[in-house]
């Protein structure tokens, strides 16, 4: 009896060593296709590389998916370590105080190794409260290139190695391209983002008030979206989308199959796409920066970050923190950090990840691969630092909806922005209201 | 002669009844409770902080044209399903009573729709109408016709009609084939006999009889149309372009669930919830007196 008891006591005891050798960590992410296969790459090499925890990714449907499942998890207590939010949730996440823990904070009880100054401005400032606690670990910033066909280009008798900088050279190659028989000269893919909010920043025109919703008032920002260049921008979309030279292909990222399939031949989306292109497009391409409009002072400026960046839920034990300390001193290694940036097209989020690809040669070998970067690393100004704004998911719905409007001729340009001013004002409000203390 | 069942003890009908009603209860009233109290508050995603607004979320939704406007585009978007659902399904069911020969085939193709998930009947109906990749999409661009649902609202339209028709029909179908089979031999074989062509026996013996069968369908059409759609939406159409496919339960879906704000799309569902209510009296008082049974 007594030694069988022994037995059991002894088999009991290994099991929860066993159970406690290792402690997991759970990364709900939003990361398809190439990307998340360098997602899962990542948390195998973190998890071969010690002991002690495993990382545990899953993918959890696309970004507004992903964050309502972590919502809803956290409401009924089974939220994840870790949540990969994209940037128009970052308002919500940030005013949202007690659901998460500060990364700041997270990395200095673990006793972490973590220097927020190392990261690229543009990106640590978005990420960072006014009280300058960084508040989510930088993980797959982008920002918006503009990527074109050259073997479409050669063909319309235009430079395949010069890009089309500004717009008036764009419409104008648009033109040539849908001359020589190309069925879809252009398309553009998250409108709200590239046509809207980086072309805000990159003409250093107003996007909101308070700073784009970055000053510590930001939640008391409004939409100022709809200027005199604003509308003449999307004026000209209109008129080329009427001719047939630009081409709506849908919302979201939906825009981009029609272009490493060759259907399209310029368009503007994610450094992050670049991943995609490289492995899929059958034709010669080339990344460039955005164009933009050369009677417009202070143009180009610089452009805003997109992307995700990784949130740490709270309730959690202190062990399980530890662990996510060390997974992030881990992403944080300039080494790990310059590889993710080359693999996938989105930022090195640190200027050591940033030098050390440069002095690899890896920019001269892929050129194009910096122009996110050079982008991103220009003077900012107020008006170019980024966009934090609450209920940014269904703003960004908005402006689809009324753009769309504006593609199919129901609406002229001036209505349509009126129209996202007005109805994302009143979001706006709500979200005040609602946060207020 | 009226048969009469009494239940002499007092409790037992109560404890018959009381499964369904406990599952009534879990599954409706308190769900619908949650909403309804959920309307008139402000809460921030988390749920972190309430504050109790009282009618506002109402207002904004009364003060905000688009959303008015989702109304008649709801009330477009039901009669086309549930009309041309019912209607489809009646001619199939007509067909597949008649044929003598690998019926079971018929039958059972005409079923599976009603097994695949909105969201995958979505899907494969955008891939067929794709303006980059559909297959239809080609064939119709051969025949002149350019098709992007992305850009034209009349197609978008067709596109979440088709595919909410597609998913119901089974459904229809199988309804209308068994009131079919049910009305008696003899009444058609009499009506034959009298020289009645089929299309007289169809107009004045089997569409009569089955006019119940018609009622009950159109009641769970409408409120399919009005609540069981959203999953096709979003894959189909995202509720675009413009907001020409955002019907009011795609608003509630995505004002919720993607946009997670929680007391206005509370207090959408309610309005929803007294509009099907409504429309089910309207139908049990006024079309109900038409249906034989």
């Amino acid at each position: 009896m007594q030694v069988k008891h022994l037995a059991l006591a002894a088999s009991m005891l290994a099991v929860s060593f066993a159970a406690q050798a290792q402690t997991e960590i759970q990364w709900w992410h939003s990361m398809t296709a190439v990307n998340n296969e360098w997602v899962n790459d990542l948390a195998k090499q973190f998890n071969e590389s010690q002991k002690d925890y495993r990382v545990v990714p899953t993918f959890k449907g696309v970004y507004d998916e992903s964050m309502t499942a972590a919502i809803a998890a956290f409401r009924s207590g089974n939220a994840p370590h870790i949540l990969q939010v994209f940037e128009v949730g970052t308002a919500t996440m940030m005013a949202s105080k007690g659901a998460t823990v500060p990364v700041g904070k997270v990395m200095k009880d673990a006793g972490a190794d973590f220097n927020p100054a190392g990261y690229i401005p543009a990106v640590a400032g978005y990420y960072t409260a006014p009280s300058g606690e960084m508040l989510s670990m930088p993980f797959n910033s982008s920002t918006t290139v503009f990527y074109i066909n050259k073997d479409a280009f050669k063909k319309a008798g235009l430079n395949p190695d010069k890009a089309p900088a500004t717009w008036p050279e764009v419409f104008d190659a648009a033109k040539k391209l849908k001359a020589s028989g190309h069925s879809c000269p252009m398309t553009l893919a998250w409108m709200g983002w590239t046509q809207l909010e980086s072309f805000s920043a990159w003409h250093n025109v107003e996007f909101a008030t308070e700073k784009n919703g970055l000053s510590a008032n930001g939640y008391k920002a409004r939409l100022k979206l709809n200027s005199p260049l604003h509308v003449k921008h999307i004026d000209n979309l209109a008129q080329a989308a009427k001719n047939g030279e630009f081409v709506y292909k849908g919302r979201g990222s939906a825009a981009q199959a029609s272009f490493t399939s060759g259907e399209c031949a310029m368009i503007q989306t994610s450094s992050g796409f670049y991943g995609d292109v490289a492995k899929n497009a059958k034709f010669a391409y080339a990344i460039a920066p955005l164009p933009y409009y050369p009677d417009v002072k202070g143009a180009p400026q610089n452009t805003v970050i997109g992307g995700a960046s990784l949130w740490v839920m709270a309730g959690k034990k202190a062990e399980e923190y530890k662990g996510v300390a060390k997974f992030f001193e881990f992403l944080s290694q300039t080494k790990v950090q310059a590889a993710s940036h080359q693999r996938t097209g989105y930022l090195p989020i640190t200027m050591a990840a940033y030098e050390l690809t440069d002095k690899s040669g890896f920019y001269q070998k892929n050129p194009g691969t910096d122009v996110a970067v050079n982008q991103m690393v220009r003077k900012v100004t107020d008006n170019s630092r980024g966009i934090r704004l609450g209920n940014y998911v269904q703003i960004r719905t908005i402006e689809d909806e009324e753009l769309e409007q504006v593609w199919a001729g129901k609406k002229t340009a001036k209505e349509a922005l009126d129209s996202i001013v007005n109805r994302g004002n009143e979001l706006l409000t709500r979200f005040e209201k609602s946060y207020k203390k | 002669m009226e048969k009469r069942v009494l239940f002499r003890s007092a409790w037992l009908p109560w404890v018959l009844i009381a499964p369904q009603l406990a599952i009534i209860i879990v599954f409706f009233f308190w769900p619908a409770w949650q909403a309804v109290l959920q309307s008139f508050q402000m809460e921030d995603a988390f749920g972190m902080s309430k504050e109790w607004v009282g009618l506002q979320n109402f207002q904004q939704l009364l003060d905000d044209p688009s959303y008015l406007n989702s109304f008649k585009r709801t009330a477009l978007f039901s009669i086309l399903v549930a009309g041309s659902g019912i209607a489809l399904a009646l001619v199939l069911a007509i067909f597949a009573d008649r044929i003598v020969r690998f019926a079971m085939v018929y039958k059972t193709l005409l079923i599976v729709p009603y097994a695949v998930a909105p969201v995958i009947a979505g899907v494969l109906w955008v891939f067929l109408f794709s303006p980059s990749i559909g297959v239809i999409t080609y064939y119709l661009g051969e025949l002149g016709y350019g098709w992007n649902h992305m850009m034209n609202d009349g197609q978008a339209m067709a596109l979440i009609v088709i595919a909410s028709v597609w998913k119901q029909i089974s459904y229809n179908f199988l309804f209308f084939l068994a009131g079919l089979q049910s009305i008696p031999k003899a009444l058609i074989e009499a009506a034959s006999i009298d020289g009645a062509g089929a299309w007289r026996r169809f107009w004045n013996i089997q569409l009569p009889l089955l006019s119940p069968t018609t009622f009950f369908l159109l009641v769970i059409n409408i409120v399919y149309a009005f609540f069981d759609t959203f999953g096709i939406i979003d894959a189909a159409t995202q509720g675009g372009p413009g907001q020409s496919t955002s019907i009011l339960v795609y608003k509630v879906y995505q004002d919720g669930f993607k946009a997670l704000d929680l007391g206005g799309s509370a207090a959408q569902s309610v309005i929803l919830m007294l509009i099907v209510v409504a429309l089910t009296v309207v139908q049990f008082r006024y079309v109900e007196k038409k249906v034989q049974y």
